[in-house]
């Protein structure tokens, strides 16, 4: 992994919200750090091409648009890992998906525009996989706020 | 939310142009001024439509290399009153609860935690093992080994 810098930091640590909405917003944000606009989206650049971000911009809660996020996990064979891998990624209802340490091997969050489109996902990534997919439905939100500092 | 909002979506869940007026070259993209990408944005986070704007790190690049989603099986008539309290400990990020799939899975309440090592994590999920109590049943943590996807929400255009 690339090693940060004081602004690479800065920006992790005070760019995770709040961005701003308006002609400028680079130049509004730059500002505030004591960095040049240029700085900032160069900086940007070199973040998410050294996959340090995964994205900058818009967070949706596609819920609030009449959709659903849905955890579900696979219990997949070993010997069939990376295939499988590349069966579910595919689809692009898979939103993010990370490899666990449990006979339940592979959790992926799926993020549809209808409520039915979960029930299509699930069929089609069981027919496609030939295995069981577990769906894990939330049924409260206690709290999110997925928001961690640099700890580099 | 009608067809240009949703176009606004699909134009920006990829992330927003690294130039300088980015909601200006959204607004020529999808053929509406930029004062209106900004207007209706602002509605969308108003809405709560968008959850937020800005950095999505990957945690591992950023230091936090040991991450648990820490699972436990509360007893039914407790798991509402203790699962906003899990969810308020500082080093939780999401809590929710979730169905059980039984026998497989007995576990209804979800809490990631992160930390630079695993011993870190484990010592989190033990102030939420003592928070729990007596209704707690079983507990596990399941710690991720690697990411195999990570883009987001994307809807079709």
């Amino acid at each position: 992994m690339p090693e940060l810098t004081a602004v690479d930091r800065q920006i992790i640590d005070n760019l995770q919200g709040e961005f701003p909405i308006c002609e400028r917003p680079y130049a509004e944000v730059a500002e505030r750090l004591g960095i040049s606009e240029n700085e900032l989206l160069q900086s940007l650049e070199r973040l998410l091409a050294d996959k340090v971000l995964t994205r900058f911009g818009p967070m949706y809660q596609i819920e609030r648009m009449g959709g659903a996020f849905v955890l579900a996990a696979l219990a997949v064979p070993e010997t069939r890992y990376e295939e499988v891998t590349a069966l579910v990624n595919a689809l692009p209802q898979v939103a993010h998906n990370y490899r666990r340490e449990h006979a339940l091997n592979m959790w992926f969050v799926l993020a549809t525009e209808t409520q039915g489109g979960i029930a299509e996902a699930v069929a089609r990534i069981e027919r496609d996989t030939g295995l069981a997919v577990y769906a894990f439905p939330k049924e409260r939100e206690f709290f999110v706020e997925m928001k961690l500092e640099a700890r580099l | 939310m009608d067809e240009i909002d949703r176009a606004l979506i699909v134009a920006t869940q990829g992330g927003l142009p690294l130039v300088a007026r980015p909601y200006h070259t959204i607004g020529e993209q999808i053929g509406i001024a930029g004062e209106e990408v900004m207007r209706r944005m602002q509605a969308l986070l108003n809405g709560g439509i968008i959850r937020r704007i800005g950095a999505v790190p990957n945690h591992y690049a950023i230091g936090w290399t040991a991450n648990g989603m820490t699972v436990w099986d509360v007893v039914d008539d407790k798991v509402d009153q203790l699962g906003p309290l899990v969810g308020a400990l500082p080093f939780v990020t999401h809590s929710y609860r979730r169905p059980r799939a039984l026998p497989a899975w007995p576990y209804n309440l979800f809490a990631m935690v992160h930390g630079s090592s695993r011993e870190e994590c484990s010592a989190k999920a033990l102030e939420i093992r003592a928070m729990l109590g007596d209704a707690c049943r079983t507990n596990d943590i399941l710690y991720s080994t690697r990411i195999l996807k990570k883009t987001g929400l994307r809807i079709g255009a």
